[in-house]
């Protein structure tokens, strides 16, 4: 194996984020090359949803750079960040509950959009042939996570798997070139476990988004991350592929349980 | 300087008044999450219960007796009929249903006892009483005095006593209240009697000043600018935003009335809680919601 | 079952975009508008015209104006009689000092000095959330009704604070006459109508609800917060201004603050509460409700012996039952009027099937 250079999409460095003297997230840096899959583990409370949230623009950090293809920033709001390419779901469903499967993913195409309010208004310009246009690429992306039965449903009355497989959709309407996924498999059976991994690694390989999930199924992580960082009460304990990390030490009490 | 000391006061005062709403709508919003606009209804209607009966010859003590018990009657009403059928729905929700009642309970009162202005007479006159140079109104005293007895009374109730607990607990999540054992619909009934309670008195001071009559239920709209300085969920912020509107209400109509036109006080406290907003959104107590995403 | 729906479905994006998807609901919207435009005006009495359909179509597009910020974009308003009467004074004003202004300028112009004003007491949104927000429209609504009344020049200096409305004509025809003044007001609100279909249907109805079910979802995929909520404010308010202009101009005759109160606020927001937030028939049909409701009232009551419910009483009876009622449709269908007919809709389409 020769010693590649590998372009890094993103860097953490140093970031450092607490809530009123509690430190959530303790300098903490690592790299996400371009076209893996990195895993962020961690036992709750470690600071990786926190760290997510830093990543999206939710949180601003207290201190520490976000290096993004050639951007750097510190803080930046969640909406920026969307427009640079970056997109997220969320631990609790984020959906828009009362809007169906296909407006909730059409929601994802907004930044896509070239027409303004008033030509949509006024059906002119730029709206008429858009319209089309942006409903062939939410149909793409339902297409892609097999949710087309369900395309005209009110996201509110569907069963919670579903639910976290449109708001995947919804985050991949946007094209992003960086996908942040908050426990994209909490709450799901062995059967969807399955269905969902398969779809984050299609996502990767064939459209050849980066991914970062936070996930707590340890043999899902194993299977399918070319990168784990492990985290443990905001401070970073591990960094490597995941056979190293299985086995570092430091790790190994922290998180998967020491054997006495 | 003393007449500005004397307005000053006086708004302060008049400030205690306003307090005295607010104080209800925090009792409920506190154990109900419920911002109930029909609390100006309710002030309206004990006022218009009490003076009525008054006024057909019922001695002082046995009408406020009377007119507490009506509005148990109504708490027990409300919760049966307009809570228990929209726990846990959206605050919006519930705040539409409070605009709901309060017309009921406004076209109740008005149906049960007539439109026409009553007056009040609570025994205590407005004469003017010196001190330190300055007149101050003998009303005003009382009405703080009375305020500031019904204040301790209740934070005692809310912090020391295991009935205070449970309404803590409802507030912050009814389901989980009910899931350890808080009997949900006592507590809400309580808590709506209570408030009640306060807007019999508030209703008392008030009519005794303005006459009863139907604008009373417009000082439910003033309270919210208390709310929104003091926080919807503390009962010494409703004071302290009721003495910062009174205050500000009174000088801005002495001092920038003459500039700008009469009236100001109509829409003064409104664009004073909005700027209040812009600068602290949570209020000078309440507490700030974090978001967990 | 009164229709045959065999065999219709759409084989292109546009098709399925259409807001009727059956071709005899199409049908059935343009019978409805041939009737409106050109039955009703013809046949209808005056009576009819003036007090009952005048202010239901108006008091309808009053309504959709509210729900494009409330029920739309989730901006609790209660300031929407108070961009009403901006918009009422603003075209009285443009035409008595700008002769030259044709009718419906300067009801647009009116339309657009309310949604400033509106933007101005919007801007607030973009700090605060939820019931907070209701105290910057209630600021807006009694600021506004203040200033219109102490300020004369709003009146065009004139003795008493109540002004009637100019003529009305458009291109030269004379609208005076309850026909006239009907088809000014049906087609300025079918006018309106179709493009509060356009915008909620389109990207920006889509990103009001967006922001209106999880404003921090909304700005992560992208949705630009404080544009959406300032044209949710901005769009409403011009609705509410139209709405304010054609109440003055068509329905009473005059301009005055008083018909603006904070009870006309009030009564906008239950047109959208029980008609139906976040839609668009509801609109019409909650403004029908509050129109109708207190006519069948008085009617119903002139039925029962007389004397035993006196005139003062009806109205007392009539502000308890609308309570009831709104608390009513709050618990029981709280979608409103519009999902209740959608429901029956739904059964008399499959009537006598039921399954």
């Amino acid at each position: 194996m020769t010693d590649t250079v590998v372009t890094h999409l993103l860097e953490l460095e140093n970031i450092s984020l607490s809530f009123k003297g509690v430190k959530a997230v303790n300098e903490i840096s690592f790299r996400v090359a371009t076209g893996e899959i990195c895993a962020l583990i961690g036992p709750n409370g470690a600071g990786t949803s926190s760290l997510l949230n830093v990543i999206s623009g939710v949180y601003q950090p207290q201190a520490g750079r976000i290096r993004f293809d050639r951007q750097e920033w510190r803080k930046m709001r969640a909406h920026d960040v969307a427009v640079r390419g970056i997109a997220r779901t969320f631990q609790n469903i984020a959906l828009f509950k009362g809007m169906s499967v296909l407006d909730n993913v059409l929601t994802g195409r907004n930044l896509k959009r070239r027409s303004t309010w008033i030509e949509q208004a006024l059906r002119i310009g730029r709206a008429r042939g858009e319209d089309d246009r942006q409903r062939e690429a939410a149909e793409h992306v339902i297409e892609f996570l097999h949710l087309q039965p369900w395309r005209d449903v009110l996201v509110g009355t569907l069963p919670y798997g579903l639910q976290k497989r449109v708001e995947l959709a919804r985050a991949l309407a946007t094209e992003p070139r960086l996908l942040l996924l908050d426990e994209p498999m909490a709450g799901m059976n062995a059967d969807e476990k399955q269905q969902m991994s398969g779809f984050i690694v299609d996502i990767n390989r064939e459209l050849g988004t980066t991914v970062v999930l936070i996930e707590h199924d340890i043999g899902v992580v194993m299977d399918i991350s070319d990168h784990v960082v492990v985290l443990d009460y905001g401070r970073k304990v591990g960094d490597g592929s995941p056979e190293a990390v299985r086995q570092d030490p430091e790790v190994i009490s922290a998180y998967l349980g020491a054997r006495h | 300087m003393e007449f500005f000391f004397e307005v000053l006061i006086g708004g302060l005062l008049a400030g205690v008044m306003y307090a005295l709403v607010a104080i209800g709508f925090v009792l409920i919003y506190k154990a109900s999450g419920v911002f109930n606009f029909a609390q100006g209804a309710m002030v309206l209607f004990s006022a218009l219960t009490f003076v009525s009966l008054l006024e057909r010859g019922v001695p002082f003590w046995l009408a406020f007796l009377i007119s507490l018990a009506a509005m148990v009657l109504i708490a027990v009403a409300v919760e049966r009929v307009v809570l228990r059928p929209l726990v846990n729905r959206s605050p919006i929700t519930l705040f539409m249903a409070t605009l709901g009642l309060s017309y009921v309970i406004e076209g109740f009162a008005q149906a049960l006892w007539g439109a026409q202005v009553h007056g009040l007479e609570l025994g205590i006159s407005d004469e003017p009483l010196e001190l330190g140079g300055m007149l101050l109104s003998k009303f005003d005293i009382f009405a703080a005095l009375t305020a500031a007895s019904l204040v301790l009374v209740l934070s005692w109730l809310f912090n020391k006593t295991r009935l205070g607990l449970s309404l803590r607990a409802v507030a912050d999540d009814p389901l989980a209240a009910l899931a350890v054992g808080i009997r949900l619909q006592r507590v809400w009934v309580v808590v709506w009697s209570v408030a009640g309670f306060v807007g019999l008195v508030a209703g008392l001071l008030w009519g005794a000043r303005l006459g009863v009559q139907f604008s009373l239920s417009l000082v439910v709209l003033k309270a919210l600018p208390v709310l929104i300085i003091g926080g919807f969920t503390s009962i010494s912020g409703a004071i302290v935003g009721g003495l910062i509107i009174g205050a500000s209400e009174k000088l801005a109509e002495v001092y920038l009335g003459p500039m700008i036109g009469s009236g100001i006080e109509n829409w003064f406290p409104y664009v004073l809680a909005l700027l209040f907003l812009l600068v602290r959104p949570a209020g000078l107590f309440g507490e700030r919601a974090i978001e967990r995403v | 079952m009164f229709y045959r729906e065999v065999g219709q479905f759409s084989t292109r994006y546009a098709q399925g975009r259409r807001v009727f998807a059956l071709r005899q609901d199409r049908h059935g919207l343009v019978a409805l508008l041939l009737v409106a435009f050109i039955v009703v005006p013809w046949l209808g009495n005056d009576y009819w015209l003036s007090a009952i359909l005048i202010p239901f179509l108006v008091l309808s597009l009053a309504g959709l104006g509210l729900n494009l910020l409330t029920g739309y974009a989730g901006q609790l308003s209660l300031g929407s009689a108070a961009f009403m009467a901006v918009g009422a004074f603003a075209t009285y004003n443009r035409e008595v000092r700008v002769a030259a202004l044709p009718l419906l300028c300067s009801i647009g112009l009116g339309g657009v000095a309310a949604a400033l004003v509106a933007v101005l007491f919007g801007l607030p949104s973009l700090r605060i959330k939820g019931f907070y927000l209701l105290v910057s429209t209630l600021a807006a609504q009694f600021f506004v009704t203040w200033a219109l009344t102490r300020f004369s020049w709003f009146s065009n200096n004139s003795a008493s604070c109540v002004i009637s409305a100019p003529r009305l004509e458009v291109f030269g025809v004379n609208l005076d006459a309850p026909a006239g003044r009907y088809l000014l007001t049906l087609t300025v609100v079918v006018a309106l109508f179709w493009l509060g279909k356009n915008l909620v249907r389109s990207e920006l109805g889509r990103n009001w609800m967006a922001v209106r079910d999880m404003d921090t979802a909304a700005a992560v995929i992208g949705i630009p917060l404080a544009k959406t909520k300032l044209l949710a404010f901005a769009i409403s308010g011009f609705f509410l201004g139209v709405a304010g202009a054609l109440w003055a101009f068509a329905y009473l005759g005059t301009v005055e603050p008083h018909g603006f109160d904070l009870n006309r606020s009030f009564q906008i927001l239950f047109i959208i509460i029980i008609g139906g937030l976040g839609s668009l028939l509801g609109n019409f049909l909650g403004a029908a409700f509050i129109v109708l409701f207190p006519v069948l009232l008085s009617n119903l009551v002139s039925l029962l012996p007389g004397g035993l419910i006196d005139a003062g009483q009806v109205e007392n009876l009539q502000k308890m039952l609308f309570g009831a009622l709104i608390i009513l449709f709050l618990i029981k269908e709280p979608e409103g009027l519009a999902r209740l007919w959608q429901r029956f809709r739904q059964r008399a389409r499959l009537w006598l099937l039921r399954y």
